[in-house]
């Protein structure tokens, strides 16, 4: 394999890459393609691809039919809430596990990783039983609960890794200037610690987007994040594609460009640092 | 460090995430090996009693649980195989230069960023489906007779569609750490009159060997526990062909209120989810050390 790249040879890698990215981000164009045609349209053969009458009645109509807003109000609330309270939770300890560690650190890191392997249906009648004994079944705040806990050892990984990587000796060096104990926090530590939290922030917050098991299992109408509104249109009365298509592009929107921004910290933080 | 010398401030710090995941761990756990031991249904409240391994005897001897073992093993081993095998080569041709090329590499790793329940109800109705999806469509057009999907190999279309989610995280991955590779010992090795197949095999794919055992430990965590994908699409049937273990347990709990079973069906995944865990972990042990 020559690594000085001809022009046939590029445009060759261009034609194969381009026809890949395409047939493997296909479904999800197909998706929003959909969300913008007619019930009838949607379900035609032969099908359309880009020559039909342009409407956005689904749009609306996913909204007046279904409350779209509240769903997504949900799942705003559970993806961000659950990972404030993880960041809350975990960024005193990986701070201590990263600039602190004693012996047992590495073992108490990898005893978190295990919690991960946990599988769900473990623990799935227990979590069940004690949320409607405490009338928490459907409400968000059982959720958030829920969802800071499955992802806080991941919170925790991600968050030592980036903070091993700062230096204790510019501390060090900071105090020798003269710096107040506030003045290290704010101007020293706070800069380098910031992008790390930031990014562990954002991949949680895709993690609890998504999250389809315990959202599925422990609600039901009122507190149903997205995950579960759109598992509602699987009933099989009625074909609602164009519908489904439209909640489906909203659901996954945000999301999506939230995952383009941060592809180098989803390897980083998926992988438990071992990977960068 | 001296902002939080004492060694009793770094405990202190650590001790809320600790303990919560301590209680969160035990708690459930303990109650349902206690649950196990009990013959206790929802629908009839007030009859527990302590009926011994019978649960235990009732999932394992159940026709399903074989069914939803193998079904398992064979969803974590397809994808698997899928991800790992399409990851390794989507991400050498992402690393080629070509025009795009950032654009190609967004369009590829989307898909991991659809929630399970939207990617399942795309793949089921607008592609798989067997009169409007576009499989059909395009199998008429070649003349041929469209497929039933979903109903006449459930068990394969689900690994399809829980593929597509997992192969973006494999190529992101595997690409991060090829981009990693220093391309001086590719050079040497192609001056020393190395072909690619002999480069790839000798040095691109050792250099993979951490990221790929990565990938295996993590898919097979998240792919173990598959769920919603199997809810929205074929409920675990036709009969039992799509059911996993961890949909079996949960047809028993919510939707026969069988506590005493679901639970037993709950240690029973939870020593198989160990056992891999261990294989795994020694497997990537060695690989994670240095």
């Amino acid at each position: 394999m020559s690594r000085t790249a001809t022009p046939q040879r590029k445009a060759l890698f261009t034609l194969i890459g381009w026809t890949i990215g395409l047939v493997l981000f296909f479904p999800i164009l197909w998706t929003i393609l959909t969300s913008f045609k007619t019930e009838v349209e949607a379900v035609t053969t032969p099908p359309t691809f880009f020559f039909f009458d342009w409407t956005f009645e689904n749009y609306l109509a996913v909204q007046e039919r279904s409350n779209y807003f509240l769903h997504a109000m949900n799942s705003v609330i559970i993806s961000v809430g659950s990972t404030a309270l993880g960041l809350l939770i975990a960024v005193p300890a990986a701070w201590a596990m990263a600039f602190s560690p004693t012996k047992r650190t590495k073992d108490i890191l990898m005893w978190m990783l295990s919690t991960k392997m946990l599988p769900p249906v473990g623990v799935l009648v227990p979590i069940y039983l004690i949320a409607r004994d405490w009338g928490v079944l459907d409400t968000r705040i059982a959720l958030v609960v829920v969802l800071m806990m499955i992802n806080l050892p991941i919170i925790v990984w991600m968050l030592y890794t980036y903070f091993k990587e700062i230096p204790g000796d510019i501390l060090e060096a900071a105090r020798m200037d003269g710096a107040s104990l506030r003045q290290e926090i704010v101007s020293v530590l706070a800069p380098m610690a910031v992008p790390g939290i930031a990014s562990t922030l954002l991949l949680n917050i895709i993690l609890a987007w998504n999250e389809a098991f315990w959202t599925l299992n422990l609600t039901a109408a009122k507190a149903a994040p997205l995950t579960a509104f759109i598992a509602s249109y699987s009933s099989p009365e009625g074909l609602f594609w164009a519908k489904l298509s439209a909640a489906s592009t909203m659901a996954i929107a945000p999301i999506l460009v939230m995952g383009w921004f941060s592809q180098k910290q989803l390897v980083r933080g998926l992988t438990f640092g071992a990977v960068k | 460090m001296a902002t939080l010398h004492t060694k009793a401030a770094a405990r202190a710090m650590m001790s809320p995430a600790v303990i919560l995941l301590l209680i969160w761990m035990a708690v459930p756990l303990a109650m349902t090996l206690y649950f196990s031991f009990l013959r206790y249904n929802l629908l009839m409240p007030g009859m527990e009693e302590y009926t011994g391994f019978l649960n235990y005897e009732f999932f394992l001897t159940d026709p399903a649980f074989p069914i939803a073992l193998a079904n398992t093993l064979m969803l974590v081993g397809g994808v698997l195989l899928i991800t790992v095998v399409g990851g390794v080569f989507l991400a050498i041709l992402l690393d080629q230069p070509f025009w795009g090329q950032g654009i190609v590499r967004l369009l590829a790793i989307a898909p991991f960023f659809v929630m399970p329940t939207v990617s399942a109800l795309v793949w089921k109705n607008m592609l798989m489906h067997p009169v409007n999806g576009l499989f059909a469509w395009i199998a008429r057009s070649f003349g041929a007779e469209p497929v039933d999907w979903l109903s006449s190999m459930p068990l394969f279309s689900i690994i399809i569609i829980v593929a597509w989610a997992w192969l973006p995280f494999a190529t992101l991955i595997i690409l991060t750490a090829l981009q990693s590779l220093d391309s001086d010992q590719k050079e040497a090795a192609e001056m020393d009159g190395a072909g690619p197949v002999s480069i790839f095999l000798h040095i691109t794919l050792p250099h993979l060997a951490r990221a790929l055992t990565v990938v295996i430990l993590i898919e097979t965590i998240f792919l173990l526990s598959v769920f919603a994908e199997i809810l929205v699409t074929t409920s675990g049937g036709p009969g039992n062909a799509s059911t996993n273990i961890a949909y079996l347990i949960y047809t028993q709990a919510l939707l026969q209120f069988d506590v005493g079973t679901a639970s037993a069906g709950g240690v029973v995944a939870v020593i198989l989810a160990n056992i891999v865990a261990i294989f795994l972990i020694r497997m990537i042990g060695k690989n994670l050390e240095t």
